[in-house]
């Protein structure tokens, strides 16, 4: 009888992302919830000195499955290192996150443990069940998990971050032999902006076809700059060139979940409300008041977003000023 | 070299702005269905491989009901030679797990009939969204997989060479084929069907098989083979009511919504 909850930690170019957190956070949920204990395994070219952060974060107990084969991500051997840290932990859910190589790990993952899937979890109730989005956000599934092991992967900014507690847990290294791969791993090339990730933005500014050209996103970036806050955008405005697809937010984007979400000159078509609606504080700044998006806003300001916007990045950085020189 | 490709697609509800109906299930009966939208690229890609690689063969590949045929058509008037539906009650109710397995099944028969060289699949479907349903085919037949596929840069008899779209780059990629990919839009602008693709849809006869033709348990898929199965839907809380910033001037009111967000803990 499987008995255990395994959070896998896939270090993203030899670093841990504050979202490998939140599946602590999410782990520790989910274990309360099913009364079993709590392993976590990092998995990495390198990931002894990961590990030894993780283990301060309310873990029972850390497995490290390190091996040259995992220096970079593809999917078969991830997913093998997976299948043998779960093997490991006697695990009955194995938690993941809900990026893109969190996402591939889980779906192979589930095939090689002939377990159900669920992704994109961002409730788990007290008895184990778990609810997620679907239909673009329109509904909420209440899903049951019925094989003995099961895989999850958790919608990001929706469990709190375990935070280090002092003690730490003890670390057992496990050993990992991949077999041959039939994914050669060639080269890698970073973005070159260092721009904050949408995926795991406290803090997202948007903007849409109401801002009229690329030139309009100027004072998007710059309240984005002052804020600290990832840039996001609606289809149209990544349609009509004016911003790389991967701002995009939506049914064909990304979806976020940030505490705070400004859209400026986004209408908000059913779509775009897909991939940001569940945020926490939603601030509208539209010309038309009445725009579903409006409607929707927790805080909903009436403009011209070219008169507005530089105004309030102004009214923030003299604040922070003043705070600085307080 | 000439290259077999395969594309997965699905029908979807064709709008994703459904209720709930008494039962607690989403209330999709009477809502016309449709291409799911990022097959649409899945498909441009294997129309546009086919091109660059004269005499390759292109099949579009779905399970679903009876009406599924008609995404089998789309596919073919946008450009694909032909297409299989993998149909009967006993795959009613799967999710990625069960429907995986039946597509890997279908991939076995046709990969048997000629060797398949490349599967594409689109990013993910706009009812259920989990976007794994590509990796998954690809776990039960131990091919290779990547997703968020933006670029197939070169394709020979052995293996793909595929950019993939990760949170902070670019990832280059070499797999061994037979292999499954996932794309992302940015991969291609597919085209409109052309008319003589209408004209090719409208003839296409399609091969139905059944979970017994693909060598299934009627058990191991559909509901019955689901490991994870919705037991309620419902509708997502709503919103508080929001708030409207007045004042007299543009001025006034950024200063307004900076002491609401101050005040929030928001900055």
């Amino acid at each position: 009888m499987a008995n255990g909850i395994l959070v896998v930690i896939l270090p993203s170019r030899g670093t841990l992302s504050p979202a490998s957190y939140e599946l602590l956070g999410a782990g520790k949920v989910l274990a309360a919830a099913l009364k079993q204990p709590l392993v976590a395994a990092v998995l990495g070219g390198s990931s002894s000195t990961l590990a030894a952060d993780v283990s301060t974060r309310g873990a029972d107990k850390v497995l490290v499955v390190e091996h040259q084969s995992l220096t970079n991500f593809t999917e078969e051997a991830y997913a093998k290192a997976a299948a043998v840290a779960a093997e490991k932990a006697g695990a009955s859910r194995v938690i993941l996150p809900s990026t893109i190589a969190g996402r591939a790990v889980a779906a192979r993952l589930a095939v090689l443990l002939k377990g159900g899937l669920a992704t994109d979890v961002a409730e788990i109730l007290p008895d184990g069940k778990i609810r997620r989005g679907y239909y673009g956000g329109n509904l909420i599934a209440e899903m049951e998990l019925k094989t003995p092991i099961a895989v999850l992967t958790i919608a990001p900014m929706t469990f709190p971050r375990a935070e280090p507690s002092g003690a730490a847990a003890p670390i057992e290294a496990v050993s990992f032999e991949p077999g041959a791969s039939k994914t050669e791993f060639v080269s890698f090339k970073g973005e070159e902006s260092r721009e904050i990730d949408l995926g795991a933005a406290e803090k997202v500014v948007a903007g849409g076809a109401g801002l009229g050209s690329a030139e309009g996103f100027k004072p998007v970036f710059e309240l984005a700059h002052a804020l600290g806050a990832a840039v996001g955008a609606s289809r149209r405005a990544v349609d009509s060139g004016w911003i790389p697809y991967r701002h995009q937010v939506g049914l064909t984007g990304r979806t976020v979940r940030p505490k705070l979400y400004i859209a400026v000159g986004i209408s908000g078509q059913i779509q775009h409300l897909a991939g940001m609606s569940t945020s926490g504080t939603i601030v509208a700044i539209n010309s038309d008041k009445d725009c579903p998006l409006m409607q929707l806003a927790s805080i909903a300001v009436q403009g011209e977003y070219s008169e507005i916007l530089p105004l309030i990045t102004a009214e923030i950085k003299n604040r922070k000023g003043h705070a600085v020189a307080a | 070299m000439a290259l077999n490709i395969i594309v997965c697609i699905k029908s979807i509800p064709s709008t994703v702005n459904v209720g709930v109906d008494a039962e607690g299930r989403p209330k999709i009966a009477g809502v016309p269905v449709a291409m799911n939208p990022f097959d649409e690229f899945a498909v441009e890609a294997a129309v546009r491989l086919k091109e660059s690689v004269p005499g390759s063969t292109t099949t579009a590949l779905t399970v679903g009901s009876d009406a599924a045929a008609e995404v089998l058509r789309e596919a073919i008037a946008r450009g694909m030679d032909a297409g299989a539906l993998v149909t009967g009650a006993e795959f009613e109710g799967g999710d990625s797990f069960a429907t995986s397995l039946a597509l890997s099944a279908a991939l076995k028969k046709l990969h048997a009939e000629k060797p398949v060289s490349l599967v594409i699949f689109g990013k993910n479907t706009s009812d259920a969204g989990a976007g794994v349903v590509g990796t998954q085919t690809a776990a039960w037949l131990d091919w290779a997989s990547a997703s968020a596929i933006k670029k197939i840069e070169a394709i020979d008899e052995t293996s793909v060479t595929v950019l993939r779209m990760m949170e902070d780059g670019v990832d280059t990629l070499k797999l061994a084929l037979p292999a499954c990919i996932s794309t992302v839009k940015e991969i291609n602008e597919p085209r409109l069907p052309s008319l003589k693709g209408k004209m090719a849809s409208k003839k296409a006869v399609f091969p139905k098989w059944t979970a017994a033709d693909l060598g299934l348990q009627a058990g191991q898929v559909g509901a019955a083979g689901a490991g994870a199965v919705v037991v309620k839907a419902s509708l997502p809380p709503a919103r508080p009511a929001g708030l409207k910033i007045e004042g007299a001037t543009a001025k006034e009111k950024a200063a307004k919504l900076v002491d609401i967000l101050v005040e929030r803990k928001l900055i």
